[in-house]
């Protein structure tokens, strides 16, 4: 226990000072956070991932005030959510987090025969969150969307990039950006060794490992948040990315491109989860059913510009939209993506420690 | 009573220094002898003989040892020609070199990026006149070149000040004396400055051994310091345990070498301590 008292209090110090940035945020916000705090519904989400206008209309509409929280990564959402010090409502983040929150018993059931616009997500994303939610009742998709190769069009042709050996050929010697980020990274590796994307097999883990010790050479950085300026700014001819980074990157530089090798990717869906710590349940229902509202969804969408699950917005956007891979992904791409499950913490501790390894080679 | 009142001035720095200092020391220490189960561990601290550790704090200290290294053969003549003007704005010289500190040094190190990177500025030029480009950023010469930059002010500073203590008539003397130039160098100025150089290369050796923002910044996740692992095992790996081990480990490195440059420092001089 005492050590369970001793990390929450290094946490709650840690949450500390970084709410004190979230109440920065905040408070430019539309509402002032401080009124009717008990009747607020506090949001944590990604940094600029809703739209403020949805937020007002949602105020307007029901009259439940909404408290928005943000952060950069599902590490330290988890940091802040653990600390305890602010009770959230409603919570999105990565799938593989919403696996470990669901498992640690962190998630409310959500009853969703009580929403009205639930139908309108697309059946088949739903079906892709059994495999972190397997009775689907935890988890609403927000976003969706595949890992693949953003490359530039004047350097590297479109059949190229088909496979993820390219990344390992050396005539693009100081000209490819990996991601900083452990398991993205240890994607193309594990798909062209044949194995899963999931594997908790050393084995497999390193030799994906010793691939990637013989790519860091010809490596020009791994980045995360800096990749699509970078490769705006024609640093690298190929970066290993998400697809809502490629569509952000290719509105900087029309000569970017963004494709998903064949032997398969990472699927990754942003789902949101009612977590054990919500005052009120139904507003907090009430909140995610507006979400799957057409109208808001719109707003998110436009605003997001992410593979959404909205079936209703996916049929008011023209063609070209539609057809963009990068957004939303193909059938045949998807049948190869898999999404991340999380690992237990033998595999956690081995990626952790090969990761360092390749990074200190 | 006026004592008592003067006592309670300390008040403010009493609560800093047990909050933001013994307390998170405490806590470190805490974490660095016990396991994830709670119970009595050294695996934490034995944990630094692990070749990828052994890698990265023998590469912290060879960055370490290079950046101040540079800093001091850069500082010291800079020092010494700065001291021998003998004009009125003498003092805004000293302030133009420490002019960058205002900015905040993340901004600085990211123009560096940009100055530095395949498709930037430098490497524009270099193409331009010719010699084509060259691969700069993201290696551990850049992480070098950023520290330098960056740490190179706390080099300059001690140095300076140590150096125009020194009275003329000192000089003066020896060279009355038959002393040539080097001689005065190296019988005069060098050892009337060593406090100021001590001061210098533990200012400038500690936090270049302990960085890890600018590895991230101009190594692009190549180059993998000591400051780096610790890091990644707080933020990503989420052991907490073994973070704290080595930064433990690490504090002990950074004593010994404090430590070593007292001993030179004969005189005790060194405003560290």
């Amino acid at each position: 226990m005492k050590r369970f008292s001793l990390r929450s209090v290094v946490l709650s110090l840690t949450v500390l000072c970084l709410s004190a940035c979230g109440c920065a945020r905040g408070a430019d916000g539309p509402k002032d956070s401080t009124a009717q705090e008990n009747d607020a519904l506090v949001v944590l989400n990604y940094g600029k991932y809703l739209d403020e206008t949805v937020i007002q209309m949602f105020e307007e509409e029901t009259g439940i005030d909404v408290k928005l929280e943000e952060y950069e990564s599902p590490e330290e959402m988890y940091t802040k959510f653990k600390a305890g010090s602010i009770a959230y409502d409603v919570v999105c983040t990565s799938e593989y987090m919403v696996e470990r929150l669901i498992s640690e018993g962190e998630a409310n059931e959500i009853d969703f025969s009580r929403f009205t616009y639930y139908k309108n997500l697309d059946p088949e994303i739903i079906e892709a969150t059994k495999t972190f939610d397997p009775e689907t009742k935890y988890a609403l998709p927000y976003f969706y969307g595949t890992l693949g190769i953003l490359y530039d069009t004047t350097i590297v042709s479109p059949e190229e990039v088909t496979t993820w050996n390219i990344l390992w050929d050396e005539t693009y010697q100081d000209s490819i950006i990996m991601q900083n980020s452990v398991r993205d990274t240890f994607v193309p590796a594990l798909r062209l060794s044949g194995s899963d994307i999931n594997t908790e097999n050393p084995d497999e883990l390193s030799a994906a490992a010793d691939l990637l010790i013989r790519q860091k050479p010809i490596v020009y950085a791994y980045y995360v948040d800096e990749t699509a300026d970078e490769m705006a700014a024609g640093n690298a001819a190929m970066a290993l990315v998400y697809s809502g980074e490629a569509a952000y990157a290719k509105e900087l530089n029309e000569d970017l491109a963004y494709s998903v090798p064949e032997e398969g990717s990472n699927l990754w869906i942003d789902s949101w989860f009612i977590p054990k710590s919500c005052k009120n349940q139904e507003n907090a229902e009430k909140f995610l059913d507006f979400l799957c509202r057409e109208d808001t969804a719109m707003l998110n969408f436009e605003y997001v510009w992410y593979g959404t699950p909205n079936l209703r917005v996916k049929e008011a956007l023209d063609e070209e939209t539609l057809m963009d891979a990068t957004i939303f992904p193909t059938p045949e791409i998807l049948a190869n993506c898999e999404v991340f499950r999380q690992f237990g913490q033998d595999t956690t501790a081995l990626y952790s420690y090969l990761w360092k390894k390749l990074k200190s080679e | 009573m006026r004592r008592l009142m003067r006592q309670l001035l300390a008040g403010p720095y009493i609560v800093w220094i047990i909050g933001f200092i013994l307390l998170p020391v405490a806590v470190i220490l805490y974490y660095a002898f016990t396991s994830d189960t709670d119970s009595f561990t050294l695996k934490n601290i034995a944990a630094i003989a692990d070749p990828v550790h052994v890698k990265s704090i023998v590469l912290s200290l060879k960055l370490g040892f290079s950046c101040t290294l540079v800093c001091l053969l850069l500082a010291y003549p800079l020092a010494m020609i700065l001291s021998s003007f003998k004009f009125r704005h003498q003092s805004f010289v000293v302030f133009l070199f420490i002019l960058p500190m205002w900015m905040n040094f993340m901004l600085r190190i990211l123009s560096w990026r940009l100055l530095l990177s395949n498709n930037g500025l430098i490497n524009t030029f270099l193409e331009w006149t010719g010699i084509g480009r060259v691969k700069m950023l993201n290696t551990p010469a850049s992480v070098v070149f950023g520290m330098v930059y960056d740490f190179l002010p706390f080099m300059i500073l001690p140095i300076y000040n140590s150096m125009t203590r020194i009275k003329d008539d000192i000089i003066e003397a020896a060279k009355d004396l038959g002393a040539n130039r080097l001689t005065i160098l190296i019988k005069i100025i060098v050892p009337l400055t060593l406090s100021g150089i001590i001061s210098g290369v533990i200012m400038v050796f500690v936090p270049a051994l302990t960085s890890f923002v600018i590895s991230d910044l101009l190594g692009g996740g190549k180059v993998l310091l000591i400051g780096n692992v610790i890091e990644q095992e707080f933020m990503q790996g989420t052991n907490w345990n073994l973070g704290s081990g080595l930064s433990v480990v690490l504090m002990i490195f950074v004593i010994a070498s404090m430590a070593l440059m007292n001993i030179f420092d004969k005189d005790g001089g060194a405003a560290v301590w």
